[in-house]
Formats: structure tokens, C-alpha cells, sequence
């Protein structure tokens, strides 16, 4: 057996190793948890599914607040349902996080404790309720734009949370346009909310798809890696694209002078989200930012004796099982 | 299984989508016991009517092929390649086979 001198059995080893791991990217087939990959991608997918599930979790926050005051049971059910969806979601991408050697107290305490982030659109407050339908149009309608090319991920388990999440997420989208389209049928003190919403909510929706592509140092490996499918300035792109025909049957404006018809292109040139804005809000100063945090710590602190409690009564109950004899059960 | 963290222990979750199919793997969720494994895997992966039946399993109890030994314990299905019907050549001519 001839070796190269000074390369050891291990770094061999692991040569093997990342050739099977690149081949396998490259027939575009999964990665699954069991499988050998370099340490780079097992953080990077962390990372990215971490901050996609606490998005999900934060995310529950401004438009839960309108639980309570939604004008009818109908609006009370429908926006519960959603919320519900959004801790859902939040699960299936911890659990999918998890299957890569972190824990869900790890995930939850650099969550409470700003090692990882959230998407930077959960920190604008909802302040009117045609928020609630602003949010559900253009936050959820930027989500799927970002979501629906993920299915097909590198990372099996992301992937398959994903195929979940996207099927749900549409639902999210049409009862905010269709709350949007009755308040646009109500009288001027409503479509001025509305119109109002939407130009609040505008350029941080473009900004959920993060910054330019030149100014992205993950997007390439990323890609290079399959974990993302499209870069940052693609998606935004799709999501103009798709968003202006709804604007305008809807009747709002989207506040954007240079929002324009590019017939060369065959689509719509847009100008630059306030970048500065962007930066600062991700790097927590936000509007919300404290808040959102101290209130999802508090939940968390208020919750540990349920769940020290449910621990102990398993505990005392598995106890119980085992003493009581198998012809009295 | 004691956690230092005192986490919730991991449960894979499955579920039957409707009589006549397999139960299938959907994920998995943390739980104290077995009964709230069931409880919550109804909240997190039954929200809209997908399934008819649930299997919750502790994840510690699950016991999988190793995928470094995928080769030598896959491979001796690799080359039969008389189990499958198109290993056999059958005339033109002949229906219904």
C-alpha cells in the first residue's frame, strides 16, 4: 500500500468521506441526519433552520396581540388558526434543527439570549388591524416566495418540513388579501388603513429576503452546498413580480417611485430597500426587538414549572406501572 | 432516558393518512410520556384532518441501520437482478404477462 507521506489514515478517511458528500449534493439527491458532512454545512444548515424556526415562533407575537381584538368570531378563528400554524411551524423546523446534534434548550436559550436571529420583519410592531392583513398578504407572500424553493433543499429533514409549512402557508396568504379586499370595499376611513399598512409594511417585506446578493458572504456556499436554491436578489424580484398585479387589484398603491414595467426585462424594476434600516434593525435595534425578545423569555421562564411538573408526574407514573402487576392491568 | 436538562424526551411521530395506507413518518416532538406524545402530535401534525391514526415512538428506541455500513448491507440485493420481472425475456406475442 503506498500513501502520500504525512497524510494519516484519518485525513484519508475523511478525503473519502467528503467525496461521497459532494457526490451525493451533486446528483442533487439529500443529505440525511445519519450521514457523514463537513462541519461547515451541518452549522450553516443550523443556522439557517434555527433562525427560520425562531421566525416562526417570534413571528406568533404581532399578530397574536390581535387575537382578542379581531372584529368578529369569524376573524377571532381564522387569525387563531394561523397563529396556531406559526408555532406549528416553529416545531417542525426545531425538530428538523435537532436531528443535526443540537438541542431544543440550546435552540431556545440563544433564541432568548441573541446568539441567533430572527427574521428582521418581526420586529415592526402590527399597529392597525389591517396589519393583521398586510402581514398575511405581503409577510406570508414573501415567506412562500423564499419557502417554495427550499422544498428541494440539500438537507432532507429541512426540505421535508418545508413541503409541510408551504402547503400551509397559502391559506395565510389569501385571508390577508381577502381581509385586505372587504376593508378596500369599506368606507374611505378603511382604505386609508389599508393604504397606510401597506406602505409600512412594503419595504421590510422586500427586506425578508436579506441583503444583495453582493453583499452576501453566505450566498455562494450556500448554493454551492444546496441548502439555498436562489439568491437573495432573485427572490426579491419574484416577489415584485408577483405582487404588483395584486396591489393593483386590490386598489393600493405600493410606495415605490420607481416601481416600473421593465418591457426588456419582462419585469418590474423596483428601487433599494433602506439598507441602513435593514442593518440596524437585524443587528437589534429594531422597533420591537427588546420587546419581542423579553416577551419570549418570559414565556419561556413562566413555563418551567409545567414543564418540570409534567417530567415529574412521568416520572411517578412510569414508577406506578412497573410495580403494578401485569393480570391487574 | 434522563436528560441533564430535564428536556422533554424526543418522540418520532407517525401517521396514518387514511385506511388502506401505511402509517408514515411525519417528525418528531418532545413529550413527558407516551400519552402526551399522542396529545401533541395531534396539535403539531394533524391540524387539518391528515390522518386517521397516530403512532408515537421515543426516539431512543428506534434502532437503525448504521449508513457507513450501507454498501456491504444493502448489497446482496444488488446483484439479483433475476427478482425483478424484467430480468425475463418474454415474446412479443405473448398477452397479458
Amino acid at each position: 500500500m503506498t500513501q502520500a507521506p504525512g497524510m494519516d489514515e484519518h485525513a484519508v478517511d475523511e478525503q473519502r468521506l467528503l467525496a461521497s458528500f459532494e457526490s451525493t449534493i451533486g446528483r442533487h439527491d439529500r443529505i440525511e441526519p445519519r450521514d457523514w458532512m463537513p462541519d461547515a454545512y451541518r452549522r450553516t444548515v443550523i443556522r439557517q433552520v434555527a433562525q427560520h424556526a425562531h421566525s416562526e415562533i417570534i413571528g406568533m407575537q404581532p399578530e397574536g396581540q390581535w387575537i382578542g381584538r379581531a372584529p368578529t368570531l369569524r376573524r377571532k378563528a381564522i387569525l387563531l388558526a394561523k397563529v396556531q400554524d406559526e408555532a406549528g411551524h416553529g416545531l417542525y423546523l426545531y425538530s428538523a434543527c435537532e436531528t443535526l446534534g443540537v438541542s431544543r434548550t440550546e435552540l431556545t436559550e440563544m433564541l432568548i439570549e441573541g446568539k441567533q436571529k430572527y427574521s428582521s420583519i418581526f420586529n415592526y410592531p402590527a399597529l392597525s388591524y389591517a396589519d393583521v392583513g398586510t402581514i398575511g398578504w405581503l409577510v406570508d407572500g414573501a415567506a412562500i416566495c423564499n419557502q417554495v424553493p427550499l422544498c428541494r433543499t440539500s438537507y432532507g429533514p429541512y426540505g421535508r418540513s418545508m413541503i409541510r409549512i408551504c402547503k400551509e402557508e397559502s391559506f395565510h396568504q389569501r385571508q390577508g388579501f381577502e381581509l385586505l379586499a372587504m376593508m378596500m370595499r369599506g368606507t374611505d376611513e378603511q382604505r386609508a388603513m389599508v393604504q397606510e399598512s401597506v406602505d409600512r409594511f412594503w419595504w421590510p417585506a422586500l427586506m425578508m429576503f436579506g441583503p444583495p446578493d453582493d453583499d452576501s458572504p453566505n450566498t455562494a456556499q450556500s448554493m454551492a452546498w444546496g441548502i439555498k436554491r436562489n439568491t437573495n436578489d432573485d427572490l426579491r424580484q419574484r416577489m415584485v413580480d408577483m405582487t404588483v398585479p395584486q396591489a393593483d387589484a386590490l386598489g393600493v398603491t405600493l410606495p415605490d417611485p420607481d416601481l416600473k414595467w421593465n418591457e426588456e426585462r419582462q419585469s418590474y424594476d423596483f428601487g433599494a430597500p433602506d439598507w441602513d434600516e435593514f442593518k440596524a434593525v437585524i443587528s437589534g435595534n429594531g422597533p420591537c426587538n427588546t420587546q419581542r425578545i423579553a416577551h419570549r423569555r418570559r414565556a419561556h421562564e413562566d413555563g418551567a414549572w409545567v414543564r418540570e411538573a409534567a417530567m415529574a408526574f412521568a416520572a411517578s407514573s412510569s414508577v406506578e406501572r412497573v410495580e403494578t402487576p401485569e393480570e391487574t392491568r | 432516558m434522563t436528560d441533564v436538562s430535564g428536556e422533554w424526551p424526543l418522540y418520532e411521530v407517525f401517521v396514518r393518512g387514511k385506511r388502506g395506507l401505511n402509517h408514515v413518518h411525519v417528525g418528531s416532538l418532545h413529550a413527558a410520556d407516551d400519552e402526551m406524545a399522542i396529545r401533541h402530535a395531534r396539535d403539531v401534525y394533524t391540524r387539518r384532518n391528515e390522518g386517521v391514526s397516530i403512532w408515537v415512538v421515543r426516539s431512543s428506541d428506534v434502532t437503525a441501520s448504521s449508513p457507513d455500513e450501507k454498501d456491504p448491507l444493502f448489497a446482496p440485493s444488488g446483484d439479483k437482478v433475476y427478482r425483478h420481472p424484467t430480468f425475463y425475456e418474454i415474446p412479443d406475442n405473448v398477452p397479458h404477462m
